[in-house]
């Protein structure tokens, strides 16, 4: 960051980027559709989940491939632990940053190793999953997985309810988070900022339910709203949309049948898929990833574009830091 | 939401002159998108973005995509009379379809949860600082997309506030998402500089740009 400061004030801030670029866009124009997915996992490594799911999600669209219900299931599943370990985890960073050393960050940790046995478990990698597919998910799960899974998200909210006795009543948590960074509703949704730091400011809009992609419009949740936009209202949102997972979850458990995980009629290789474009979009645990594909009809996308949300997210920082401080 | 055809009148009777295109999309997607004319781009922009019906407040995805030139042979079978006799000879045309360089917005709302509709602007050809106008005074969410596009496929946003290289460092010289783009032989390409080395990596490299410090900063209050 270049920043110009005036005693402890920001007056400016120029986030400089680019440092672990390595043109990943370039990367999945010389590859095949199959190839580029493993790379997919190391866009963002702490929800690879999810990133698998925006891609298949996207490469479903441009070839019109259905889904069997089981790995819809399956993806639902994954997608909300990934939800459940990253926010955690962002909330442990997050008191580690303000000096909370360690101890809350590995309370954290504790619980995201849990999640990342069960990946492993079901893909072979702890972070680096590379598990679906296009028209399904690549193997089924081992015997007992859903148990143990389910067990893990039964024991869950007495974890979240531990880190939430640490953080929300916390001194000073609340006196240097309540009132910092504060985003205008306006200005989140003209700068594109989307997940949880757009409902902090009070922006009613999640694309499980707007979108209704995979099975989300089978389950029964609620989407928390913030109401002043501040960083505390950011880091509540974790907190409770850690809580509206594990009621996903929990459904899914109860939903989830045995069946077919991959659609039959895709052809894994050599791969074509047919003449046109398609922009897919999921609600990952950090704001919208979106992928958009042409394809010319050939084994490798002709554009091969990511959307990230993070980075597009930091489009407000310079604004978020200038805003008045309440010291 | 409205389809699209009916999003395009709506432009056409808004905008006064101007000229849109609809793009057609064959695969299953099923998403066609609108080709506006550079000229009326900004206009277009903000009334898609204000139109209470339409309410597009949410710029998603910005990106560029190059097209190349390219060569379409026919070949075609035609009967022509040749010393009074009918024959049957084949002819090759030869199209050349000049290459472009195009970015695509896709565009959304929050307000009244509909969308996708996509918006393309063309530049006449792929030369170097081919320009466009950019829509970052309208949707704030395209000024770091901007900026990587005009990193990586060199289309110049007239208009943006900050318009600099985001992921290549500033010395870089080409646009590495071209489609003809040949990437150096040795990226580390970097000789001890003395003496007649020294003379010889001021001719390779440009001068460096003054970017250091934050007093060179450009800041545009937008607000």
């Amino acid at each position: 960051m270049n920043v110009a400061l005036e005693g402890e004030i920001v007056r400016r801030l120029k986030p400089v980027f680019g440092y672990l670029h390595r043109n990943h866009e370039k990367i999945g124009e010389n590859a095949t559709y199959l190839s580029s997915m493993p790379y997919t996992d190391r866009l963002d490594y702490f929800c690879s989940m999810t990133n698998n799911w925006a891609y298949a999600l996207s490469v479903e669209k441009l070839a019109g491939i259905e889904v069997p219900e089981r790995a819809e299931y399956l993806r639902v599943i994954l997608a909300e632990l990934t939800r459940l370990q990253n926010h955690a985890s962002l909330l442990g960073f997050l008191l580690n940053d303000m000096g909370a050393w360690g101890t809350p960050l590995m309370y954290a940790f504790r619980e995201r190793e849990k999640i990342l046995d069960l990946f492993e478990s079901l893909s072979g990698s702890r972070m680096m999953c590379d598990y679906m597919r296009f028209g399904g998910c690549r193997c089924d799960t081992p015997p007992g997985w859903m148990e143990y899974a389910r067990k893990l998200v039964d024991a869950f909210p007495r974890f979240i309810e531990e880190l939430e006795k640490l953080v929300v009543g916390n001194e000073v948590v609340i006196a240097r988070t309540q009132n910092v960074g504060k985003l205008s509703a306006e200005l989140a949704i003209n700068a594109g900022i989307t997940g949880p730091m757009l409902r902090a400011c009070g922006v009613n809009y999640d694309l499980r339910k707007v979108d209704g992609y995979g099975f989300y419009p089978r389950f029964k949740f609620r989407i928390p709203l913030g109401e002043h936009g501040d960083t505390y209202d950011r880091l509540m949102m974790r907190v409770l949309e850690m809580r509206e997972s594990v009621v996903i979850l929990k459904q899914a458990f109860e939903q989830i049948q045995d069946g077919p995980i991959m659609n039959p009629k895709v052809k894994i290789r050599a791969f074509r898929p047919p003449v046109g474009e398609a922009y897919g979009r999921i609600e990952a645990p950090k704001g919208e990833l979106g992928f958009y594909l042409i394809s010319d009809g050939g084994t490798n996308p002709y554009r091969y574009r990511v959307r990230p949300p993070s980075f597009i997210n930091l489009t407000v920082l310079e604004d978020l830091n200038l805003n008045p401080h309440p010291y | 939401m409205e389809a699209l055809e009916q999003v395009k009148s709506r432009i056409e009777a808004a905008v006064p002159g101007v000229k849109i295109d609809i793009v057609q999309n064959p695969g299953p997607a099923n998403q066609p998108s609108l080709l506006i004319d550079n000229e009326h781009a900004p206009a277009i922009a903000q009334f898609l973005r204000d139109d209470p019906a339409l309410r597009f407040d949410f710029c998603s995805n910005v990106t560029g995509v190059d097209w190349l030139d390219r060569t379409v042979k026919k070949t075609v079978k035609v009967k022509k009379s040749i010393d009074g006799e009918e024959k049957e000879v084949t002819e090759t045309t030869e199209e050349h379809f000049p290459g472009y360089l195009e970015a695509v917005y896709h565009l959304y709302s929050m307000t009244q949860k509909h969308g996708p509709v996509v918006i393309r602007m063309r530049t006449p050809n792929r030369a170097d600082g081919a320009r466009l106008p950019s829509l970052t005074p309208i949707w704030r969410s395209a000024e770091l997309q901007e900026r990587e596009i005009f990193d990586l496929y060199g289309i110049r946003f007239e208009g943006h506030p900050d318009l600099r290289r985001i992921l290549m460092w500033d010395e870089f010289v080409d646009h590495p998402m071209r489609k003809d783009y040949r990437e150096p032989d040795d990226y580390e390409y970097e000789p001890t500089p003395h003496d007649d080395v020294l003379e010889r990596t001021k001719q390779h490299y440009p001068a460096r740009p003054q970017l250091d410090g934050a007093e060179e900063i450009t800041a545009t209050d937008l607000h």
